[in-house]
């Protein structure tokens, strides 16, 4: 009799739950499109994405009128410290509790990682902008995430192969000694080699080193043309602070293998003039480009990366998704992003591919000198514009299971 | 000549660094040692200090256009100001509590600097140029080196030996040394021993100050960069002894160039060589290098 009873509420509670399911498919569930942010806000990526990331996406969601097909959009942020189980928790309690429908990772590949995790678990849209690692659409590549902004194998193909071409042949690595550092190492090194070029050593140092002048000095006796710097944020930043003071830069050109515009305006033009960098937007690029900045600006009084700017796209095309569909329903959103052209102020003709990637135009650039700077933040020239299907992961190089 | 694969000139070239990094080791812990020593209060808010040194010196120029040398002056006496409130209003009663409190108070006073100077101006720094006076660089033979660091090293050496000659050969030290061992009988003396105290306070944190402003054309100007540094401090201080002038400013310097060496050897231990150190002389001397066993 019990076993009985058991059965047929179990019976009983299937149909209910295949019933509501039915509901929520066909409309947006708790009336609500909530939009879940989860960056480093107070850390050493603060600055990339962080508050001005969060006011980005409130400035997408204002462009729709904070509503989408009558329903209301919300927005829940939260500080990760760049603590992957710190990520992972949010997240659940996000999709669990709260009810969020998309979640946008800002920076951090270690939190990203562990967001896609959760994210698929639940079967909820991921959209990593922040993150750098590749495996997020490589061996970690799943259905419901989107790597939206770059990662380490653009950054790598864009920068090395055009240096090279350039006629800078011979390289030695600066390297933040963990997981990032090494594979935006290696995945440089490999295209440096495939274009003929040659990779004459490399040194590892700590995370947050407290002086970069003894690696310097090892970079310098090795005679190379190029200093491939393959570490981020305060470690970039006073790496060329101190290449200047020794007056290494004399002697080598830097290649900057993840900067982000928030660097060159800390570091100034004096210092970082003529190094080469690979971003995927530039806020003077175009009038549309200038246009959004400059709202920005406004708010923030700061000009927008092109994280920022990314988390402002990544918003727009999820509610745009939302609107053609009429639905938040994760695999109605997913099947339309991966068919739909992006295109807003920060992508043009963009899509998203199986693996997840979303393939867009990443930009060459080089900074320029103080005398040419007409104006604040007048930092780049686009060297050269290298489409996606050139810088990200080809079909041959791919080590993700959706896209064989 | 070549040691153990390494030119003796890069040898050369990377013990003179280790030297300028160390100068910034002794100087911090020669700070946190003076005030743990007169104190007994493990000063955290040291790093952040450090910072808030250096971000006087950006903000003297920024805004008012005070030179460098100007703010090598005020920096440490703001600085210094900003200890002596905190001492005042918070940190003196503490002093009969286990060491902890006084620990986790500066602890929180640290978190609360850096938190305000994050939220105002963003963690990526700000750029500090080096003194027009002390710009280009010298060539010693082995190595070009910068005229700044050079001037590191001068400047806190002096700074260094001269406040260890100040507390043990100079009778106001002697005050100091005896107000600590026995309050109640050096007031007995007609010396005012809370107002000692407090100014002593007072100089340990403007030494970070100091440190600091030295620091700014070196590294980034950014609220993190205390908290980058302190660890390491700390365990040169546990490394010299506890409360030891001496031992601080020597194993400063000493940790300052074995980090340097690693830095040529194995570079991906230079972050943990100072620890290594720190357990050994633990296990070996537990009152640390120069500190006296109670």
């Amino acid at each position: 009799m019990k076993r009985n009873n058991k059965i047929i509420s179990l019976a009983l509670a299937g149909i209910f739950g295949v019933a509501t399911c039915g509901l929520a498919h066909a409309q947006i569930s708790g009336d609500v499109v909530k939009i879940g942010f989860l960056t480093d806000m107070s850390g050493v990526y603060s600055d990339i994405d962080g508050q001005g990331g969060a006011e980005a996406i409130k400035m997408a969601i204002a462009d729709f009128g904070g509503t989408v097909n009558g329903k209301k959009i919300e927005l829940v942020t939260a500080d990760h410290q760049n603590k992957a189980d710190n990520a992972a928790s949010h997240a659940r309690e996000w999709f669990d509790q709260q009810g969020v429908d998309v979640l946008i990772g800002g920076t951090n590949s270690g939190a990203n990682l562990s967001m896609a995790k959760v994210a698929v678990e639940k079967k909820r849209p991921f959209i990593s902008i922040g993150a750098g690692s590749a495996r997020l659409t490589n061996e970690e590549c799943s259905p419901y995430t989107v790597h939206y902004a770059y990662d380490t194998t653009a950054l790598a193909k864009v920068t090395g192969s055009t240096v090279v071409k350039q006629g800078g042949k011979s390289w030695f690595f600066l390297t933040a000694d963990y997981a990032f550092g090494a594979s935006l190492e290696s995945d440089t090194t490999r295209v440096v080699k495939a274009d003929g070029g040659t990779v004459l050593g490399d040194v590892k140092h700590p995370l947050g080193a407290s002086d970069f002048s003894s690696f310097l000095l090892q970079a310098q006796a090795s005679k190379a043309q190029i200093l491939g710097l393959a570490n981020a944020g305060g470690d970039t930043i006073n790496s060329i602070k101190a290449a200047n003071e020794f007056g290494i830069t004399k002697t080598m050109k830097l290649a900057g293998l993840l900067m982000f515009i928030n660097d060159v305006h800390a570091l100034t033009l004096n210092l970082t003039h003529g190094m080469y960098l690979t971003d995927s937007w530039y806020w003077d690029k175009n009038d549309e480009t200038r246009k959004w900045g400059r709202r920005y600006f406004e708010k923030m009084k700061k000009m927008p990366s092109s994280l920022q700017a990314a988390d402002y796209s990544a918003v727009t095309q999820y509610l745009n998704a939302v609107k053609a569909t009429g639905t938040d329903n994760p695999e109605k959103i997913m099947d339309y992003l991966k068919k739909a052209k992006l295109n807003d102020m920060y992508v043009k003709n963009g899509y998203v591919r199986a693996d997840g990637s979303m393939v867009h135009d990443m930009y060459l650039m080089q900074v320029k000198q103080q005398a040419d700077s007409k104006y604040p933040w007048d930092y780049y020239t686009v060297v050269q514009t290298v489409p996606g299907e050139q810088a990200f992961t080809t079909k041959e190089e791919t080590k993700c299971a959706l896209w064989k | 000549m070549e040691i153990f694969g390494v030119s003796s000139q890069a040898l050369l070239s990377q013990l003179m660094l280790g030297l300028v990094n160390g100068s910034f080791y002794a100087m911090l812990s020669l700070g946190l040692a003076v005030i743990f020593g007169l104190l007994n209060v493990i000063n955290f808010a040291h790093g952040a200090l450090y910072m808030l040194g250096a971000f006087c010196a950006w903000l003297g120029l920024t805004y008012f256009g005070l030179n460098y040398w100007e703010m090598l002056v005020l920096a440490p006496l703001i600085v210094a100001l900003f200890g002596i409130v905190i001492e005042r209003t918070m940190l003196r009663w503490l002093y009969k509590l286990d060491h902890l409190y006084g620990l986790l108070l500066t602890f929180g006073i640290t978190l609360m600097i850096e938190g305000v100077f994050r939220s105002i101006y963003g963690v990526s720094g700000q750029p500090y140029s080096v003194p027009d006076a002390l710009a280009g660089a010298t060539d010693l033979g082995f190595m070009i080196l910068p005229n700044y660091r050079a001037w590191v090293v001068l400047a806190s050496l002096t700074a260094c030996f001269t406040t260890w000659f100040v507390i043990e050969k100079t009778k106001l030290g002697a005050y100091l040394r005896a107000g600590t061992e026995n309050p109640k009988l050096v007031e007995a003396f007609g010396i005012n021993v809370p107002l000692m105290v407090t100014l002593t306070y007072g100089f340990g944190v403007g030494l970070a100050g100091l440190a600091g402003v030295l620091a700014a054309p070196v590294i980034q100007v950014s609220p993190l960069m205390g908290s980058n540094l302190i660890i390491v401090v700390f365990a040169v201080v546990v490394i010299g002894g506890m409360g030891s002038i001496m031992g601080s400013i020597v194993t400063g310097l000493g940790l300052g160039v074995i980090e340097g060496l690693t830095r040529v050897f194995y570079p991906q231990a230079s972050a943990t060589v100072v620890f290594i150190v720190m357990a050994i002389v633990l296990l070996i001397r537990p009152a640390g290098l120069f500190g006296k066993e109670k």
